[in-house]
């Protein structure tokens, strides 16, 4: 599949699926500390679904959320992540999604609320993939069936047996 | 199979929810008959109880079967989510209880099923001090004048029980739009087959499943269904979806779960404190009735369209209210919302009053005399003989449920012998 095609607001299914399988590596920027803010489930589900995620604060940098350590800037990063998750407001996700564009990631995932369209054109014109307004955890428990244990609409149809597994890397 | 609504309403019913079973490739839903569920070890129990992921702790919260029908129902009605219960009055209840606190209000249709007149009228301000407003929703201007500061929801039927009001959802749901406030639908009489509320704005469905939607009369059961799209924090009228919850060590719902908020926080919170979850073997009978929903809707509306027809023509009858007929005063609307159909529960008037209707529910024998509506079998009912019994003569006349007046609920019989039984009873009420 092409990697930039993202129609904003109506991603397919197969399109969001093939961004979690491609990607390996997640900077998650604005990761917290805090157990109840979504940026902390977020960085812990994603960490216990396979991924390597490094996550990225300034006012922590140096030390560690859930033994990860905590890097103060996309520029510090030895490498460049596959994926950049941004857990910022819309405006400031446009300096964040520069800083990807530099940092030389292939997606740039802006959390549920966040949208900046003119950072998306420029990282597409970049040639990365954007994702905008969503939450990678919520959608990989949607397409894996997960979220409906909570009587969630997935919205997903399924006939095939799927593979018992404990989580979603595993799965696929 | 994936892409998000691009299946069938028939599809759906039969599909939404309910992947072979991961464990067996049982291919219909099990019974998930236990309470409990074990751990993986204890940071996977951590992150369930903080809500960090979802998953299977104790079925009063969740459970897989029960799961499977929450998904199918709010996929069937375009919703977000949805949070099963035990009865129909169960749904009502926790529809309200993230919304409400002593002293709020909730504006409702004067037309509600009497059994909710009697919940939202009677036991909610005396337990809890939510305090009702009851209005006639025919015109939309009383459901604006009534809402104040403290009105915290609006609460109607797609149609009434009994038979014969339709409600102009649009038209209301655009007036709790500028209050700020949401609109519930119970949308028990028409099910998901005949209209989606939320198409025309509803927040927030509730349902019955004991009805049409199990549609065999054997299990109770309800169901709140959110849309999705109703923004909690933008007010500070909702404290609940939008403050610290302290029993979440300080997690905000709306903040962490955005349009999955009311959901979640009906598992994690609702059926945590109130407690009325669903049984799963109730769970399995109603996945196994709304399976085949699309067929039996098509049916009843059908036998109760030629039902009304025929109780029209017939001496012994002074009036019928049906909304799927050209003289109802909501044949408009019904046509507007309901399409495929009025629904399969009418009320209508016997001549010669109270003692005519004791002797036609008396008199019929295909008909079951009983206090439901919605299943297979055709039900009649004479309301002030029974239901209505201990309201004065005003009070049956404003709850609609005077002496004369007979509620049927049109089963999937051949039309022909439902027919017939009426005719035969009614005609003994003119000897
Ligand atoms: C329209 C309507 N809403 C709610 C209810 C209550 O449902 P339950 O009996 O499942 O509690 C009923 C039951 O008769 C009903 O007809």
């Amino acid at each position: 599949m092409s990697g930039t095609t993202g129609d904003h607001g109506h991603y397919s299914d197969a399109f969001l699926r093939g961004v979690l399988d491609r990607v390996k590596s997640i900077a998650i920027v604005g990761a917290s500390a805090d157990p109840v803010k979504a940026s902390y489930f977020v960085t812990k589900y994603l960490r216990d679904a396979g991924y390597r995620v490094i996550p990225i604060n300034p006012k922590m940098a140096g030390q560690s959320i859930l033994g990860l350590p905590v890097h103060g800037s996309l520029a510090d990063l030895p490498e460049p992540p596959d994926m950049v998750d941004i857990f910022r407001n819309s405006t400031a996700a446009g300096g964040v999604t520069d800083e990807a564009i530099a940092a030389g990631a292939k997606v740039v995932w802006m959390q549920l609320g966040v949208v900046n369209d003119e950072a998306a054109a420029r990282a597409e014109a970049a040639g990365l993939t954007v994702v905008m307004n969503r939450c990678p955890k919520m959608e990989i428990q949607r397409l894996y069936g997960e979220i409906g244990r909570i009587g969630v609409n997935s919205g997903v149809l399924v006939t095939k047996k799927q593979p018992l597994k404990k989580s979603f890397k595993k799965l696929i | 199979m994936s892409e998000r609504k691009s299946f069938g309403f028939e599809t759906r019913a039969i599909h939404a929810g309910a992947a072979p079973d991961p464990a067996t490739g049982a291919r219909q839903t099990p019974i998930y008959q236990t309470t409990s569920f074990v751990f993986e070890d204890v940071d996977d129990a951590a992150s369930l109880f903080n809500l960090q992921k979802v998953g299977f702790i104790y079925s009063r919260l969740t459970n897989p079967t029960v799961a499977v029908l929450e998904e199918r129902l709010a996929n069937l009605e375009g919703g977000a989510g949805a949070t099963a219960t035990a009865s129909g009055h169960a749904a009502q209840l926790l529809a309200l209880f993230p919304l409400m606190a002593p002293g709020d209000g909730v504006v409702a249709s004067q037309k509600l099923y009497g059994g909710s007149i009697n919940q939202i009228g009677t036991s909610f301000p005396r337990a809890f001090g939510w305090q009702p407003t009851f209005v006639d929703t025919d015109n939309p201007d009383n459901v604006r004048a009534a809402i104040t500061e403290k009105t915290k929801a609006v609460f109607v039927e797609s149609l009434a029980n009994p038979g014969g009001v339709v409600t102009d959802i649009e038209a209301i749901a655009r007036i709790a739009d500028e209050a700020g406030i949401p609109l519930i639908v119970d949308n028990t009489l028409a099910t998901p087959y005949l209209i989606n509320p939320i198409q025309w704005g509803a927040t927030l469905v509730v349902h019955s499943t004991t009805k049409f939607l199990s549609g065999n009369g054997t299990a109770v059961g309800g169901v709140v269904i959110d849309s999705g799209t109703f923004d909690w924090s933008k007010s500070g009228k909702y404290p609940a979806l939008s403050e610290p919850d302290a029993g979440y060590h300080g997690l905000r719902f709306h903040e962490t779960f955005g349009h999955l908020a009311f959901t979640i926080h009906g598992h994690a919170v609702g059926l945590r404190d109130l407690g009325p979850s669903q049984a799963p073997q109730n769970a399995f009978l109603t996945l196994n009735g709304i399976e085949t929903l699309p067929l039996r809707m098509q049916r009843h509306v059908e036998n109760a369209r030629k039902v009304a027809e025929f109780l029209e023509d017939h001496p012994a009858v002074g009036w019928v209210s049906y909304a799927g007929l050209p003289s109802s005063k909501y044949h408009a609307l019904a046509k507007k919302y309901l399409p495929k159909g009025a629904g399969a529960v009418l009320t209508f008037g016997v001549k010669g009053g109270y003692e005519a209707g004791v002797k036609l529910v008396e008199s019929v024998e295909l008909f079951s005399h009983l206090a439901n509506i919605g299943d297979s079998r055709s039900l009649i009912i004479h309301p002030s003989s029974t239901t209505h019994r201990q309201l004065s003569a005003e009070g049956q006349a404003t709850a609609g449920a005077g002496p004369d007046v007979i509620r049927l609920s049109i089963g999937l019989e051949s039309v022909e012998d439902i027919i017939a039984d009426l005719d035969q009873a009614l005609t003994k009420t003119l000897g």
